[in-house]
C-alpha cells in the first residue's frame, strides 16, 4: 500500500510526536513558546511547588502585553495589580532563565506580533502561547495555538503538551476581491457563513488564489480570527512571500542555512489528494466590507446589508440569545447598520495593529479631520511597529486628523489596562472579540477592518468605506 | 501534583440556558490580575451577577437562592473565547464541579479537564429535558456518574457522555498532565537531540 497521502496539519502534527500510546494524548513536541504577565504567574509556581526547572529556556520568549499602559510606558504602571503581575513576570523569567521583551525594550509587543516579526516564528513549527489567538502564527505554516495556564506549566516543564489530534479543515478562498475589502473582511465574512462555533474541534487550514494573494501581514490577521469560529487554530502553507518575510529577521535562520531550510519550507504543503475531514468554499467576489452588529463574531453582516430580524435565523433556538444580544447592543432588529453614530474608534489588538494596518488606516485619513463625536486610539501592536510608523510619518498623519498614535500593548482589544471603552458607547473596533463588556463592563463594539475603523473616525458613523471621497 | 479526585456527583443544578456563553462573561479579563489560582469565584460571571455599584442582580440566577449546587448547566458553545484558565478556575471556586452543555469549546474543555471540573456534554435533547426538568424542580438532583459515563434525572431518565479514557483516569485518580509529562523526560530529551 502506498504512504498515506498527508495534509499539511497532519505532516507538521506527526514530526512532533515524542510519544503516542493508544489511550493517551499525543505528547507533542513544543518548538516555540510564547508567554506574558497574565496566563503565566501561576505556571511558574507550579515549577516551584513541583521543583522542577524550564526544561528548555531557550525556547520560551516573554513580553508584557495584555495589561500595560499605552501611554507613558517610561513611568511605573499606575495600576497596582497590573504592576504586579508584569513585575511577577520579570521575577519569573529571571528566574528561570526566560528572554523577556519588557516595557521599553525595542522588541517589546503584543506577543503574537513580535513573535514574526523578530523571525522567531518559523514554518514547520508547533508554537503555543497562553493565548488563545496564538493561531495567528499559523500564517507561516505552522501549527500554532492556544493554551490554558495548566499547559503553560506543561510546556515550560517539558517542553511538550498532551494534545488530542483535532480533525482538519480545508477553507478555500478563490476570486478576486473587490475594492475596499482586505484580509479583515475576508474572516468576518467566512465566521459569519461558519458561526461562532462553526468550526470547533477542527484545525483549518486556509488555501485559494484570494488567500495567496495576501501579505503576510494581512495572513496574520486571517490565522488570527480561527479562534472566533471555534477552530483549535488556521494555518497558510508557506510560499515566496512567506520567504521574503522572513529573510534577515532579527532571530531567523541566516545564510546557508537559512537558503537549507526554505528548501525544506517548500515542502510543506498538504499532498495532492489528501482528505480534509470537511471543506468549505467560499467565493471571494462577494466579499465586501464587513461588521459585526451583536455580541459574538459570528454576528457579522456585510456594511451595507440590515440587520437580520429574528424570523430569518436559520436555527431558531438562536433567537432567545440574538435578542439578548441585540438589546445589549442597543440595536433594532432588520435596521440599516450604516449610518449608526460611533463613539470610539480603536485601531490595534493582535488582529490588525501591524504596519499595513497603520498605513491602511493613514491611507484614508491624510489630509482629513476626525469627526467632533468621536475618540480615536491607535495603539501599535510592538514597539518596532510603532518607530516604523514614525519613521513613515504616520504619527503626523494621524496627528494632523486629530489624534494620537499611542505605545503598545493590547489595550481596548479587551480593556484590561486603562483603555476601556465606556458603558453604553459604541467603538468601531479592528480587534477580534465583540463579547459584552470585552471592551469594558457594558461597552458595545462593531468589529470591522483597519478601513472601515477609519472611514467612521472621520465620519463619526459606520460608513462603507468605498463611498468616502479619495478612496482609490 | 494530585488534584481532587472525581468519580459520582448526585447534586442539585443552576440553570443558565443561554448559548455561547465565553470566557469574557465567566471571568471578565480585568479579573485576571492575580498571580495565583485562588479566589477567582467570588467574580464568576461578574457584569451578570453584580450591576455596576457591586449589589447583587437579583434576576441572576446566582443571586437566586432558589437555585444551589455543584453542577452548572449552559447553553451551546460554552466557554467560547478567550484560553483564560481563570475561567475553569473560578468556577471550580464558587464550588461548581461539573458543568453540563450539549457543546463546548475546545480550549474551555481542556483546561476544565486540567482542574478537577468535569465538562459533561450531552445531547440538544437531554439537555433541554434537564433545563425543564430543573424548571418544574429546582432542587431536582442529577446524577453524574463519571465511571460510568452517565447523567441520570430523578425521573429514572439517563443519557451517556464521552470522555478520553486517559482524562478519566486523571480525574478519578487526580493525576494531571504534568506527572505523566515529567515520566517522558528522557524520550522528550532524546527526541531534542534526533530532530
Amino acid at each position: 500500500m502506498t504512504r498515506q497521502r498527508k495534509t499539511l496539519f497532519d505532516k507538521i502534527w506527526d514530526s512532533h510526536v515524542v510519544k503516542s500510546s493508544e489511550g493517551y494524548p499525543d505528547a507533542l513536541y513544543i518548538d516555540r513558546h510564547f508567554i506574558h504577565e497574565v496566563t503565566s504567574p501561576q505556571a511558574f509556581d507550579g515549577l516551584r511547588k513541583r521543583n522542577v526547572k524550564v526544561f528548555n529556556p531557550g525556547r520560551t520568549t516573554a513580553t508584557a502585553d495584555h495589561n500595560v499602559p499605552t501611554i507613558d510606558q517610561h513611568l511605573p504602571i499606575k495600576e497596582a495589580l497590573s504592576r504586579h503581575q508584569v513585575e511577577t513576570l520579570r521575577k519569573n523569567c529571571s528566574a528561570f532563565g526566560v528572554d523577556l521583551y519588557d516595557l521599553g525594550h525595542p522588541y517589546q509587543g503584543i506577543v503574537h506580533i513580535i513573535g514574526p516579526e523578530l523571525g522567531l516564528t518559523l514554518p514547520g513549527m508547533t508554537i503555543v502561547c497562553g493565548d488563545s489567538h496564538t493561531s495567528t502564527h499559523g500564517a507561516f505554516g505552522n501549527i500554532s495555538f492556544g493554551i490554558g495556564t495548566s499547559e503553560v506549566e506543561q510546556v515550560l516543564a517539558t517542553q511538550c503538551i498532551l494534545q488530542h489530534r483535532p480533525k482538519t479543515m480545508l477553507i478555500e478562498i478563490n476570486g478576486k476581491l473587490s475594492k475596499g475589502v482586505v484580509a479583515k473582511d475576508i474572516i468576518l465574512y467566512i465566521i459569519s457563513k461558519l458561526s461562532a462555533s462553526g468550526a470547533t474541534g477542527y484545525f483549518v487550514e486556509y488555501a485559494g488564489d484570494a488567500i495567496r494573494s495576501l501579505s503576510m501581514e494581512a495572513r496574520m490577521t486571517i490565522c488570527n480570527m480561527s479562534i472566533e469560529m471555534g477552530a483549535r487554530g488556521g494555518l497558510i502553507a508557506p510560499d515566496e512571500t512567506t520567504f521574503k518575510y522572513i529573510k534577515g529577521r532579527r532571530f531567523a535562520p541566516q545564510g546557508e542555512t537559512f537558503d537549507r531550510l526554505v528548501e525544506q519550507w517548500r515542502q510543506l504543503k498538504t499532498d495532492a489528494g489528501a482528505q480534509y475531514d470537511r471543506v468549505e468554499k467560499f467565493d471571494g467576489t462577494d466579499i465586501a466590507p464587513m461588521i459585526t452588529y451583536g455580541t459574538n463574531p459570528g454576528m457579522g453582516i456585510k456594511v451595507t446589508d440590515r440587520i437580520p430580524t429574528v424570523n430569518e435565523l436559520k436555527d431558531i433556538s438562536e433567537q432567545t440569545s440574538f435578542t439578548k444580544s441585540l438589546d445589549y447592543m442597543g440595536l433594532e432588529q432588520g435596521s440599516a447598520i450604516l449610518g449608526k453614530p460611533v463613539d470610539y474608534v480603536f485601531i490595534g489588538s493582535c488582529t490588525n495593529a501591524r504596519i499595513e494596518d497603520l498605513r491602511l488606516v493613514a491611507s484614508i485619513v491624510k489630509g482629513k479631520k476626525k469627526a467632533s463625536n468621536v475618540e480615536v486610539w491607535v495603539v501599535p501592536g510592538s514597539k518596532q511597529v510603532e518607530n516604523q510608523a514614525r519613521e513613515e510619518g504616520l504619527d503626523k498623519i494621524f496627528e494632523a486628523a486629530g489624534f494620537h498614535l499611542r505605545q503598545p500593548g493590547c489595550s481596548a482589544c479587551l480593556g484590561m489596562n486603562e483603555d476601556k471603552i465606556p458603558a453604553g458607547k459604541y467603538c468601531i473596533s479592528t480587534s477580534n472579540r465583540n463579547f459584552e463588556g470585552r471592551q469594558g463592563p457594558k461597552s458595545r463594539t462593531f468589529l470591522a477592518s483597519p478601513l472601515s475603523a477609519a472611514a467612521a473616525a472621520i465620519t463619526g458613523k459606520v460608513t462603507d468605506v468605498r463611498e468616502l471621497s479619495g478612496m482609490d | 501534583m494530585s488534584k481532587e479526585k472525581f468519580t459520582t456527583l448526585k447534586s442539585s443544578a443552576v440553570p443558565l440556558p443561554i448559548e455561547n456563553i465565553d470566557t469574557d462573561q465567566i471571568i471578565p479579563a480585568r479579573f485576571l490580575k492575580a498571580t495565583t489560582r485562588e479566589g477567582f469565584g467570588q467574580n464568576l460571571f461578574k457584569d451578570w451577577r453584580y450591576n455596576s455599584d457591586d449589589t447583587p442582580k437579583n434576576d441572576f440566577v446566582l443571586n437566586n437562592s432558589t437555585y444551589s449546587g455543584k453542577i452548572l448547566i449552559g447553553g451551546k458553545n460554552f466557554g467560547c473565547g478567550s484560553s483564560r484558565e481563570h475561567a475553569a478556575w473560578s468556577i471550580y471556586d464558587y464550588g461548581f464541579r461539573v458543568v453540563i452543555s450539549s457543546f463546548f469549546a475546545d480550549i474551555f474543555k481542556n483546561n476544565a479537564l486540567n482542574n478537577a471540573l468535569l465538562p459533561v456534554q450531552v445531547s440538544d435533547n437531554f439537555l433541554k429535558k434537564i433545563f425543564a426538568a430543573i424548571e418544574k424542580n429546582p432542587s431536582t438532583p442529577i446524577t453524574v456518574d463519571l465511571s460510568q459515563q452517565k447523567v441520570t434525572l430523578e425521573d429514572g431518565s439517563s443519557e451517556s457522555f464521552e470522555i478520553n479514557a486517559y482524562k478519566k483516569a486523571c480525574l478519578i485518580n487526580g493525576y494531571d498532565d504534568i506527572d505523566y509529562l515529567l515520566s517522558l523526560r528522557d524520550e522528550i530529551k532524546h527526541f531534542e537531540l534526533t530532530h
